[in-house]
């Protein structure tokens, strides 16, 4: 299994464990995307993880529409332990979605920051 | 508890107009409770202003601060040491708050993030609904404790009105009829009999109307 090299991964317990915060933060170190693979729908460990998380992420995809940065550079995807060829092809997806819309306009300006 | 929506950023954006050292403040009361103006929400909008600038290539100063209330001086007073370092105070409190923090620190601007909305309750987990218009004069007892000034959209102290239909208000089926509710909970806990009372005019001076309102309680004076 090969996946884009530009991908980070960033463990985490459960996707339930994302919060907003986290994923703006990211934005704000200069990341151009941010996508959350979790379990299948359905097959969540603590029952309703995966599915807080992607309501977390249509949110963070509003906000980062009112900032100006656009809200397909973060995703939720879903898939199980067992679908390494699926990560790597979401990984292949996500990465050809961002490299699309470009390198983030906060990332050239990250060192401004007071 | 007092419920707000968030301003739209771009209105929050031209409230600030040039200003770019800004002080995010939240409350750690109500609108905490309700999300819109706790901790986590200065985080968010504070890290929507810092986006917003790093893509336009600005400089600017965020600074992220959340008080016990900002309807107290004591806690309002608490930012004295630093307030000074901002061009604008960001307010995420309610109306009361914003306004506290303004009379506290008078030249800076103060300006509220928040739209005050209503009292209300949580219906569920993010979910939240009006309950009271703080009249001055409650009648709860007399309305099987449903409140026809907060839950009527005519706040009819007779009711219902020819609006009502099926249980909802004439202004969105999503909406119930307040009088409805009533009449349902009096006929429930055997108490319709209390339906033929009829309310008389409310006295609206113990509201808005007799002006700004306020409260003493000597024995609690300082």
């Amino acid at each position: 299994m090969s996946y884009p090299s530009n991908v980070k991964v960033v463990k985490v317990p459960c996707t339930g464990r994302v919060d907003v915060l986290l994923i703006l933060r990211a934005f704000e170190s200069g990341v151009d995307g941010v996508y959350l693979a979790g379990c299948l729908e359905g097959e969540c460990h603590f029952l309703r993880g995966n599915l807080r998380a992607r309501r977390r992420v249509e949110y963070v995809k509003s906000v980062l529409e009112e900032v100006g940065l656009g809200g397909g550079r973060v995703e939720m995807f879903n898939m199980s332990a067992a679908q390494g060829q699926r990560f790597a092809e979401v990984a292949r997806e996500m990465t050809e979605r961002v490299r699309a819309l470009g390198s983030s306009p906060v990332k050239k300006n990250v060192k401004r920051e007071s | 508890m007092i419920v707000g929506n968030r301003k739209e950023f771009r209105e929050i954006l031209e409230m600030l107009g040039s200003r770019r050292r800004v002080l995010v403040l939240g409350c750690n009361e109500c609108v905490t409770v309700c999300g819109v103006g706790g901790e986590r929400e200065v985080g968010v909008l504070a890290s929507e202003l810092r986006l917003y600038w790093k893509k336009e290539g600005q400089d600017f100063e965020v600074r992220e601060h959340t008080v016990e209330r900002q309807c107290d001086y004591e806690y309002i007073d608490q930012i004295r040491g630093f307030v000074g370092d901002y061009d604008a105070v960001l307010s995420m409190a309610c109306g009361a708050g914003v306004q506290y923090v303004a009379e506290t620190y008078k030249t800076k601007p103060v300006l509220p993030a928040v739209n005050t909305t209503f009292l209300g309750v949580t219906l569920e987990q993010g979910v939240w609904s009006e309950r009271c218009q703080g009249c001055g004069s409650c009648i709860l007892d007399m309305t099987a404790g449903i409140c026809p000034i907060a839950r009527c959209a005519k706040s009819l102290m007779n009711g219902p009105c020819g609006g009502s239909s099926g249980g909802k208000c004439e202004v969105g089926n999503d909406v119930d009829c307040a009088w409805q509710l009533i009449v349902d909970r009096l006929s429930e806990s055997g108490q319709l009999d209390r339906y033929e009372e009829i309310l008389p005019v409310k006295d609206w001076r113990s509201g808005r109307d007799g002006g700004p309102r306020k409260r003493v309680r000597e024995d609690l004076k300082l």
